[in-house]
């Protein structure tokens, strides 16, 4: 596992992505297979189920070093990562145990741990901590508790993967989608020229468009590209393949069984095609708001009454696959009429293609964007014509520019440490308008400073607390920030009447007194200017 | 029971000899325990510290007319105090504060470490009834190894630098940090290094004084397309990413620091690499401090003041949290406004 340990701090430190490809490629290229196909499990941010808890380790900590519980919860408040936590205290300085392979660690110590009681759980893991070095710990407890990540992003770890099988990436991307078992046959497989004898059918990678932030002028001329609305609701792809249908998410998982009136649209499309689209909850010609179809998430089979209420349907704005053949390489436009034409032949209500929304100039365009919060969507995707279907999030054809969101100045009223790399910096703030000579908080935001911004509200916060309520600080009211947010709505949840939707800090309002910020009535004047969605 | 000391808005003060200990405000006079920005700073009219402090402190504080060396044990009538200095092992000639009055012996600390370091005094534990300790790093997580182990890592990651043909760029403290690497890299080889202008201005104090270090050359005496392939050079955290670190062309940066033991500070800094090495003491050497000096009352400044302050509560000692400017030499420090604002 040495290996392994030094492959994540490698990742961890250097952000150069060509010395992590580099570091990836040399151990892939230097473990036994079982390894690599562990790593890559890891790397690429699958977890083994998880049975061991944060407080679980943090009970065993506490038990090993005898310190009382509220040092431990301190000391983890100054690290803010109950697993380096541990790692740090109960860490040895240097390893005093022979090395074992990242599959023997798995398969022959970890799993086998499932079966065990809580106590005797404990009692091997304690041994580990007395025996394993501080880094071995905080790599170990993090897998352990089903929480390994690293600042690599799957398409990078794909990438290394690709140079080690000197592959296309796309066709070893294709590979490693969905579940698969960490297996040394799997992994030969998976880099060998011919792929696996009898794959299932997975989905294809997404390809992610990049937030629009250059002038329209600068990215060529209006003919270059077609627009369409950004829906407001869940990426997806539906595939009929093989006899089956399968609907899946944009983080790769099956969600099928929670749309069955998908399930039975994708059973309608020709064998062999492939859709990229958005689930939308929808009713009346239009999109249903985002909670609408919040009610039909997370839900293992849907009610009939849920499923009338918030009825769904698949917005279809690409075709991957068609008859069985992979059409991304093919230019959009192409892909686009095909799919126009699919569309036409399956002749159901529940498919819907996005349409292509007709501009001569980018002035069109911008009116267009003005239009679409009166339409209920986020903004527009605009996409190359000539574009292929690329991998993950690339820069260059496909842009997403949203609408402008709401703005609002607040006042900050508490600060808490931030968690991971900020954990020991103030980086998560509550907000708070004016009702009266009151301040009532609104909303949490916790990004959209510069690093040194940060720092100096860090530094502020220490000198202006009131009081402390744990980690929580409340300070003086004084600073002003601009808030914006995607979407706000009345809710009786919240103590202001209000819900804002995905908050976040555009910018440090230095100039403006804290006096002069908006009121609540302000902000619940906004409602009023927005179109209902229905 | 005697109050040696008390917290005005000017600094640390002891009534019974009229005198400030690392002011920082502007005072009469102020004994200093070592020369770092938070406790040494402009403005008072005289100064005490320890003989090897004076060329640090003259050096950093150009205007300060007087400033008189203390050997360190010897005693200095105040007023009604007697004050000493001993040996605080945190930079060439830190020191602690004894103050004796009223039948009773207080010790300000400074910041000191108890792990041994090639460059300067090491500490001395002085018997006391009152102790005004640092806890910079005064949290259970932090833990030392002997510097002489991490400076073997930097010198490694020096030379895998120099395989790939890389220059190693150290980012690490000025004053005292910086020295102790040099020092410390002793052990493994006899090459220059090359160095940042304010690590040079100081390395000179230091080898005036007796300490050996490396061979040094500094940056700003070389043109500007002079070649680094291979080689390491050491300089302020302030200078990176500064424009003069244009100069260098395939670099890897690396920051030495306690901080460096917690991943999310690794990580935010931006290094590539982070060296666990501190001048400040361990959670287990402040521990052992408070415990060797034989008091039972103590205050607490810098960092993890309220966690320590609590533990040794936990432990049966009167302990409580106080509040200064002193910031931790590793941090960021506070702005001429900030001070401004806090000590009028
Ligand atoms: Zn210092
Ligand atoms: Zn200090």
């Amino acid at each position: 596992m040495k290996k392994f340990v030094a492959l994540f701090q490698a990742l961890d430190t250097t952000t150069s992505t060509n010395a992590k490809v580099a570091g990836m490629v040399e151990y892939f290229q230097t473990v036994p297979t079982a390894d690599a196909a562990w790593a890559t499990y890891f790397l690429t941010g699958e977890r083994i189920k998880r049975f061991i808890t944060s407080r679980d380790l943090q009970n065993w900590a506490i038990e090993m070093t005898g310190m009382p519980e509220w040092l431990f919860k301190d000391a983890y408040h100054t690290v803010g990562d109950t697993a380096e936590t541990v790692a740090l205290l109960v860490g040895q300085a240097h390893s005093n145990m022979q090395d074992k392979s990242l599959q023997e660690w798995i398969e022959r110590e970890i799993l086998p741990l499932m079966p065990l009681s809580k106590p005797e759980q404990g009692e091997r893991v304690k041994q580990w901590w007395r025996e394993l070095d501080t880094a071995e710990c905080f790599v170990l407890n993090k897998i352990i508790t089903g929480a390994f990540r690293v600042g690599v992003s799957k398409a990078l770890v794909l990438r290394a993967l690709a140079q080690v099988a000197q592959l296309e990436p796309a066709i070893v991307a294709h590979r490693f989608i969905g579940a698969w078992q960490p297996s040394a046959e799997f992994f030969q497989a998976a880099l060998s020229p011919a792929g696996h004898t009898s794959a299932a059918p997975r989905p294809y990678p997404f390809y992610l468009a990049y937030p629009l932030e250059q002038t329209l002028e600068s990215i060529g001329e209006p003919e270059e590209w077609l627009a369409e609305w950004k829906w407001d609701g869940i990426r997806g792809q539906m595939m009929h393949q093989g006899g089956e249908v399968l609907i899946w998410s944009r983080g790769e998982e099956l969600v099928t069984a929670q749309f069955p009136e998908l399930e039975e649209l994708a059973r309608r499309l020709p064998e062999g095609a492939v859709l990229d689209g958005e689930i939308l909850a929808w009713a009346n010609d239009a999109p249903l708001d985002f909670a609408a179809l919040q009610k039909r998430l997370g839900r293992k089979k849907p009610g009939a009454a849920v499923m009338r209420e918030s009825p769904v349907v698949f917005m279809a704005y690409d075709l991957l696959q068609y008859s069985g053949e992979d059409w991304r390489e093919r230019p959009l436009h192409a892909r686009k009429s095909r799919l126009t034409q699919l569309a036409a032949q399956v002749e159901d209500t529940r498919l819907m293609f996005s349409p292509i929304l007709q501009f001569q100039s980018w002035e069109d365009l911008g009116q267009l964007r003005a239009q679409a919060r009166a339409q209920s969507v986020e903004g527009l995707m605009l996409k190359r014509r000539e574009s292929t279907y690329q991998v993950g999030r690339k820069k260059g054809d496909w842009w997403k520019w949203k609408i402008d969101p709401y703005t609002i100045d607040a006042v900050l009223l508490y600060a808490q440490p931030g968690s991971g790399r900020r954990a020991n910096l103030y980086t998560d703030y509550t907000f708070a308008l004016w009702q009266g000579d009151e301040l009532v908080p609104v909303a949490k935001a916790y990004s959209g400073l510069t690093d040194s911004e940060i720092n100096r509200v860090d530094n502020w916060v220490r000198r202006n607390t009131v009081e402390r309520f744990g980690p929580v600080r409340s300070v003086k009211p004084e600073l002003v920030f601009e808030l914006a947010f995607e979407n706000i709505a009345f809710s009786k949840r919240h103590k202001s009447g209000v819900a804002v939707r995905f908050p976040r800090i555009k910018r440090w309002r230095e100039d403006k007194p804290f006096r002069e910020a908006d009121t609540l009535d302000n902000l619940k004047a906004l409602i009023n200017t927005t179109a209902p969605a229905t | 029971m005697a109050q040696l000391i008390q917290v005005t808005p000017q600094g640390l003060y002891c009534p019974q000899g009229d005198f400030y200990v690392d002011p920082w405000g502007k005072v009469e006079r102020a004994v200093v325990t070592h020369g770092h920005s938070d406790h040494a700073r402009v403005g008072s009219q005289q100064y005490f510290c320890s003989a090897t402090s004076v060329p640090i402190l003259q050096h950093r504080l150009p205007q300060a007319g007087d400033i008189r060396p203390l050997a360190f044990g010897e005693a200095l009538q105040l007023g009604d105090a007697t004050v000493s200095l001993h040996p605080a092992g945190h930079i060439l000639g830190s020191a602690q504060v004894r103050i004796a009055a009223e039948g009773e012996v207080w010790v300000v600390t400074g910041d000191y470490k108890r792990c041994a370091d090639p460059t300067c005094e090491p500490f001395e534990v002085v018997p006391c009834d009152a102790l005004i300790t640092e806890a910079t790093f005064g949290a259970p997580v932090y833990q030392w190894q002997p510097g002489a182990e991490t400076v073997g890592e930097i010198y490694q990651w020096w030379m895998e630098n120099r395989r790939l043909g890389l220059t190693s760029l150290l980012f690490c403290y000025a004053l005292g940090k910086a020295q102790r690497v040099l020092a410390e890299l002793r052990r493994f080889t006899d090459e220059e290094v090359y160095t940042h202008g304010a690590v040079e201005a100081i390395t000179v104090i230091y080898r005036d004084q007796g300490v050996a270090t490396l061979p040094t050359r500094a940056t700003t005496d070389l043109p500007k397309d002079h070649s680094y392939s291979g080689a390491l050079v050491i300089a302020p955290p302030s200078a990176h990413r500064s424009v003069w670190m244009k100069r260098f062309k395939n670099v890897s940066t690396g920051f030495a620091s306690g901080w460096m033991r917690v991943r999310g500070h690794r990580r935010r800094r931006g290094y590539q690499r982070g060296f666990v090495l501190s001048d400040h003491a361990d959670w287990p050497g402040l521990l052992r401090t408070v415990r060797e000096t034989g008091t039972k009352k103590i205050y607490v400044t810098h960092g993890y003041k309220d966690l320590l302050a609590r533990y040794l509560c936990h432990e049966g000692y009167a302990a409580q949290s106080l509040d200064t400017l002193f910031t931790g030499d590793d941090t960021e420090a506070l702005s001429e406004k900030e001070i401004a604002k806090a000590a009028p």
